[in-house]
């Protein structure tokens, strides 16, 4: 089964809290591929991506590197559009 | 064995076994399902997370109509947790691995999973706790929501152990087989003392941690006149309190004898002695206590026990059946009063930031006319089976007032229309409970045949005091000056409008009080029917002059405890056994 990974930085000034982290596991269930994050750094921490109560225990804060990978038939399709949720900030804007 | 102590709020004694409601806010203690019970935990955990979910959606819709999509987007992240596959599996795991309730299971993996939150360094993630709470209990809720049903239907006589009993809980209850309530929080004036009194069985409140400590199915000792409480008693107790449960009959009996005296004072005046009520059935023990009739019945219970708003039949039949047993004498049916503290359950669509001084009562009637025009039909429909009076709550203005007698008006014309009988003469009252009602009696006497006094809510609108709130809840006392100089107006101001008037609220049936409400020139009380007898014997042991000497002297104190300690006093000198 095709497996794809991206490391990506968390954009917004407030990190993956509440309304991105729903934001991001919606996104990831729409995809049939199995979703893994892990943190490294300090504080390490793996995620189930479309599990949002590990995500936001995650407490990904601005600026940590996450190792975002997707195993299955859509993993392409499924990191192409959390990647872009990173790209575009969560739709959050900047003040 | 234990012994635990608390207030006694309802006397009398009773051994009987133990059913526990499960708090929202506590611990809630590990109770075994046995390897039978793991599926029905299951399914029982699966429908809460619909039933919640729907709740959710429906917050967030209202939310987002009046604030905006950012407030309501907290909503889509509780929703994201209730659906959660985590936490799905950790309360899962806890009901097979632990056979436990789904409420215990939900309460474990919620509590292991708040832990992970406090222990987050970063503060604007671990503030995120708040949430699991919140779902937390709303799922609590729903679990329990369930268990309220059993009570509904018990095959044996039990006690009934809770954290607190909220009205929309002893609603559901089923009386027939409840014979006393223990409970860890509350006080004299708490719901729970209420309707124990009214139901004429033991309560104990005020004992800690009382429901972490009983299990369903324990034997309990209710002794509501010393205010203790025995979990698991062994045999010499026992036998201790039937003895003492039978002398307490016995005072009781002495008290019966006076069923069928008039409440008349030494010289001459006669008094009405009624019931406050909420369901026909009490109408039998009221008169068997000696009243003359119901000065209050109250109809919210027909929105408390059931799913839908209650149709006019269910109105109808109600009433009838009440009214039939009371073989003429009269009746007081106040509309519905329901608000705040009463309608939990019901209706949470916006919670109201201060639900005490919000819609309700009279005024969500008046939001709400064909509901209002439901009951008002019901009432008229009745008013030929009886004396049928009917009084409106909450009344602060005269303009509420006037609408509320037009919406009735309107409901005569429709039923002539129809061929409908009714009685157009019938008396139409207000509950004077709100300040501005009383401080302006002399204006509402004009419109109205009748006023009840509601002491209850008066004395919290007019000392600013909530008395389910265990801080200031010592601040609520009806001996205020102020009370007493807004009640000795109200009296007045019907008197001087040749209406009558009564007082419905707990003032009435307190021992204490009797004297000086007789010498104000109060002339029916309306109380619970177990409190009846004790006034009925102050009223025939005392004169009107007397009485009369013993108000103008309260009036002049300008303090509570001034006002309590007299009364203690002239009360005792006729009665020396009181207190």
């Amino acid at each position: 089964m095709p497996s794809v990974t991206r490391d990506l930085v968390v954009p917004n000034k407030l990190g993956l809290h509440a309304r991105p982290a729903m934001l991001f596991v919606d996104t990831a269930s729409r995809f049939t591929s199995d979703i893994k994050v892990v943190k490294g750094g300090d504080e390490p921490g793996e995620a189930d991506g479309k599990s949002v109560m590990q995500m936001i225990i995650l407490a990904a804060t601005e600026g940590t590197p996450l190792r975002v990978s997707a195993d299955g038939d859509d993993a392409a399709d499924a990191l192409t559009a959390i990647a872009r949720l990173f790209e575009t900030k969560f739709d959050e804007e900047q003040d | 064995m234990e012994i635990k102590k608390g207030i006694g709020v309802s006397p009398g004694v009773v051994i009987s076994t133990a059913v526990v409601l499960d708090a929202e806010d506590l611990v809630i203690p590990k109770r075994s399902v046995g390897d039978g019970g793991i599926q029905g935990e299951i399914d029982r955990y699966f429908r809460a997370i619909d039933e919640s979910t729907q709740e959710v959606i429906k917050l967030r819709e209202n939310v987002a109509a009046e604030h905006g999509k950012e407030i309501a987007d907290i909503f889509s992240f509780h929703l994201g947790m209730l659906r959660d596959k985590t936490l799905q599996t950790q309360v899962l795991n806890e009901i097979k691995t632990q056979q436990t309730t789904a409420e215990y299971a939900v309460s474990v993996a919620a509590r292991r999973l708040a832990n992970k939150f406090l222990q987050m360094p970063n503060p604007m993630f671990a503030e995120r706790v708040k949430d699991i709470h919140d779902i937390e209990k709303t799922i609590l809720r729903s679990l329990l929501g369930e268990r309220r049903q059993d009570l509904a239907h018990l095959t044996q006589d039990v006690v009934v152990i809770a954290h607190d009993l909220l009205p929309s809980q002893t609603a559901a209850l089923d009386r027939k087989h409840v014979r006393g309530f223990a409970c860890d929080v509350g006080g004299r004036t708490s719901h729970t003392a209420i309707v124990a009194r009214a139901m004429g069985i033991p309560a104990v409140v005020g004992l800690g941690n009382l429901t972490s400590e009983v299990s369903g199915g324990d034997t309990i000792i209710i002794d509501g006149t010393r205010g203790v409480v025995i979990i698991n008693p062994d045999a010499d107790q026992l036998v201790e309190h039937r003895a003492y449960g039978l002398k307490h009959i016995e005072i009781e009996t002495e008290l019966a004898g006076l069923r069928e005296l008039p409440a008349e004072t030494t010289d001459g005046h006669l008094v009405s002695l009624q019931a406050n009520i909420e369901f026909a059935h009490e109408v039998d023990e009221s008169l068997a206590r000696g009243a003359s009739g119901i000065g209050l019945y109250r109809t919210e219970f027909l929105f408390l026990s059931g799913e839908a708003e209650p149709t006019e039949e269910d109105h109808f039949n109600s009433y009838a059946d009440a009214i039939k047993r009371l073989d003429g004498r009269p009746f007081v049916i106040r509309t519905l009063d329901l608000g705040a503290d009463k309608y939990q359950t019901s209706k949470q669509q916006n919670p109201e930031r201060n639900p005490f001084l919000g819609d309700r009562s009279i005024r969500m009637c008046l939001h709400d006319i064909p509901m209002f025009k439901r009951q008002l039909r019901a009432i008229m429909r009745v008013s030929t089976l009886g004396d049928v009076r009917i009084m409106f709550p909450m009344i602060s203005t005269l303009m509420e007032l006037r609408q509320a007698r037009m919406i009735l008006n309107d409901v005569m014309e429709e039923l002539e229309d129809e061929g409908v009988e009714f009685r157009r003469e019938i008396p139409v009252g207000i509950m004077i409970e709100v300040p501005s009602a009383a401080l302006m009696a002399n204006n509402f006497a004009k419109e109205v045949n009748f006023f009840s006094i509601g002491t209850n809510d008066l004395i919290q609108y007019t000392l600013a005091v909530d008395r389910t709130n265990e801080k200031v809840a010592g601040l609520f006392c009806p001996a205020h000056p102020a009370v007493l100089t807004l009640l000795r107006d109200v009296i007045r101001a019907g008197v001087r409008n040749n209406i009558s008037v009564s007082v419905c609220g707990e003032m009435a049936g307190e021992p204490l009080y009797t004297l000086l409400l007789l010498g104000l020139g109060l002339t029916t009380f309306s109380m619970n029917s177990p409190d009846i007898p004790e006034v009925k014997k102050i009223i025939r042991s005392t004169s009107m002059d007397h009485a009369r000497q013993v108000a103008r002297r309260v009036m002049s104190f300008d303090s509570e405890r001034q006002v309590m300690h007299f009364l203690r006093e002239e009360t005792r000198k006729i009665i020396p056994e009181a207190f």
